[in-house]
């Protein structure tokens, strides 16, 4: 089939039997590609969908469609209900913090030439860096006898944190970690969004009476920013939904659930007490958020005007 | 402040010292995980700030590191799984995008409806039936199961299509009068012409599947599996964990992979990593 295509290229064939050469290779084409995005992406995905209407447990020898009975028991689930809440403030807290800092340092490192590709550099190792890793090492920078920021804080007559084995400061510590995490990530976009903007622009709103800095930010800048900042809040808070690698390297959401997430709930009762059933529920929650957050930043792209 | 304006060193210095502020807080775990990693236990557990050790103690710690769990074998794991799966990513993806970008057939919005479908969906909701799936086979703690749920990357094909559409169509053309079958065209005209996507999508998807923890945590049980990710936790639970000058210096090793591959490709990692946005 492949070669009556590339002949039906070489030879004045008619159009017909070159169309459909063409289609029988673009079939050949995909089919590998078709054939998995089905068997591991599209098809489990529908699978999950359909098991969160069951009461399935790995091992258990039969299963019953329950309807709507797992969420049901998710509206009154304590811990799925403080790993919502969690998420959410997660997300609320390390989204704005990182698109508001990584905007501030995108328009501090082009604000000038000195040292641009060095500070660029530095705050996106932590993009690159295994996280888990990582986390290890804020688990020794934030150990309550030993870590050095207490050690620090000591020195400023501050009492030790106990930064990760505390209810009061888990979130707080693991909000933190979340910014210095997606901090590079937000200011190398940003960094994208602002080299596109046009330098005379700047000129003619000086022109315009534009004296400040602040004026041409407010006038230049965050408009023909709009775009990215659209962009870039929406892939930030669902990386942000997605906090897992953290909470299950420091906390395993604890201390007593303080610090559950919906990935770790989710992972906890499917993986770890095999409730295949609950687990997916809570899967189909966490990407209906996802689905949502998507849905927002369409509509809103829709009805704005486009800068070109 | 208007962009790229050149300013003397003077004026040019609030800007550096803030910049330089905030560099301190990125860089304040790498420093201390370093030093940390040469230092004895007992500088560590001293009441002090001091970063250099005093007592050189690198080779315990990285020597403990690598003996009291399979580091070696961990680093290994991490690079065969990464090779293994950009491999199969682009085996499928790019004849994929080939046949979207420039085919005219039926069925092409459709595929690619769905590939836009696929895009949206994190890689975490297939997990569990995937799971189930591998461990009915008896497929769990195998090369195949780290592998598999990864082979297929639909921001691969949504990212070799936007690349393969913007090539000229005469390329393609002048290729079919030489006879060159369609999959030829693909791998010796198309992808030749298309190395920057190529190299973006390899940083974007080496670094991706090194840091990840999620699946690696659900199919691997023993140590002979682990990738770098779990290897960190692996050793923690050791009883060498508790040494945190050993557990600085296996961290060190699982995290500088990917940080002098950056360093060296910096262009090439930021260009990937920012054009994987799209897949959030």
């Amino acid at each position: 089939m492949r070669d009556s295509a590339a002949l039906a290229g070489a030879a004045p064939a008619t159009r017909a039997s070159r169309g459909i050469g063409e289609a029988a290779a673009a079939w050949v084409l995909c089919a590998p590609a078709g054939l998995a995005l089905f068997a591991l992406l599209l098809g489990p995905s529908a699978a999950l969908l359909v098991l969160s209407f069951s009461d399935w447990e790995l091992g258990a020898p039969e299963l019953a469609w329950i309807g709507l009975g797992n969420y049901v028991e998710l509206t009154t689930d304590p811990v799925f209900r403080i790993a919502l809440r969690n998420t959410l403030i997660y997300v609320g807290v390390v989204m704005p913090a990182s698109i508001g800092l990584g905007l501030g340092v995108a328009l501090l490192v082009e604000g000038g030439s000195r040292l641009r590709a060095t500070f660029r550099a530095i705050y996106f190792l932590p993009v690159v860096s295994l996280l888990v890793a990582m986390a290890t090492a804020w688990q020794y920078l934030l150990h309550p006898t030993i870590g050095p920021v207490n050690r620090l804080l000591a020195l400023l007559g501050i009492s030790p944190i106990n930064w990760l084995g505390s209810s009061d400061w888990v979130m707080v510590s693991l909000c933190m970690i979340g910014v210095w995490e997606n901090l590079g990530f937000v200011v190398v976009l940003f960094m994208a969004g602002l080299t596109a903007i046009p330098r005379e622009l700047y000129a003619a709103a000086e022109l315009d009476g534009a004296r400040s800095a602040m004026d041409r930010f407010r006038l230049v800048t965050w408009p023909l920013l709009g775009p990215t900042t659209l962009f870039v809040v929406t892939i930030t808070a669902i990386r942000c939904l997605r906090v897992f690698d953290t909470v299950q390297a420091l906390t395993r959401g604890g201390p007593n659930n303080a610090s559950q997430v919906l990935l770790h709930a989710m992972y906890q009762e499917g993986f770890s007490y095999f409730r295949i059933g609950y687990s997916a529920a809570i899967t189909v929650v966490f990407l209906a958020i996802v689905l949502l957050l998507m849905l927002v930043q369409t509509r809103i792209l829709d009805r704005r005007v486009h800068y070109s | 402040m208007r962009p790229g304006e050149e300013r003397s060193l003077l004026h040019d210095l609030p800007r550096l010292a803030l910049l330089g502020l905030g560099a301190c807080f990125i860089l304040l775990p790498y420093v201390w995980m370093f030093a940390a990693s040469l230092k004895p236990g007992s500088e560590i557990f001293r009441d002090s700030l001091t970063l250099w050790p005093e007592r050189f103690y690198a080779i315990e710690n990285y020597g403990k590191a690598l003996s009291e769990v399979p580091m070696l074998r961990f680093l290994f794991n991490g690079a065969l799984v990464c090779a293994l799966i950009l491999v199969f990513q682009m085996l499928f993806a790019v004849p994929a995008a080939y046949a979207l970008a420039k085919l005219r057939w039926r069925g092409r919005e459709f595929l690619f409806g769905l590939i836009m479908l696929g895009l949206l969906i994190p890689y975490h909701v297939p997990a569990l039936p995937l799971y189930v799936v591998f461990a009915r086979a008896g497929l769990l703690d195998s090369f195949a199961a780290l592998v598999l749920p990864f082979t297929i990357s639909v921001f691969g094909i949504f990212l070799f299509r936007q690349a393969f559409k913007s090539l000229p169509d005469e390329l393609i053309h002048a290729a079919r009068m030489d006879g060159m079958s369609e999959l030829s065209i693909v791998w010796r005209v198309i992808m030749p012409n298309a190395w920057p996507a190529a190299t973006a999508f390899a940083t974007f998807s080496i670094v991706a599947h090194w840091n990840d923890l999620f699946w690696p945590l659900i199919v691997v049980q023993s140590h002979a599996m682990a990738t770098p990710a779990l290897g960190v936790l692996f050793f923690r639970a050791e009883e060498a964990g508790n040494d945190v000058g050993a557990l600085m210096a296996a961290a060190v090793m699982v995290t500088a992979p990917m940080i002098i591959l950056f360093l060296l490709a910096q262009r090439r990692f930021i260009q990937g990593i920012a054009t994987a946005g799209l897949k959030g």
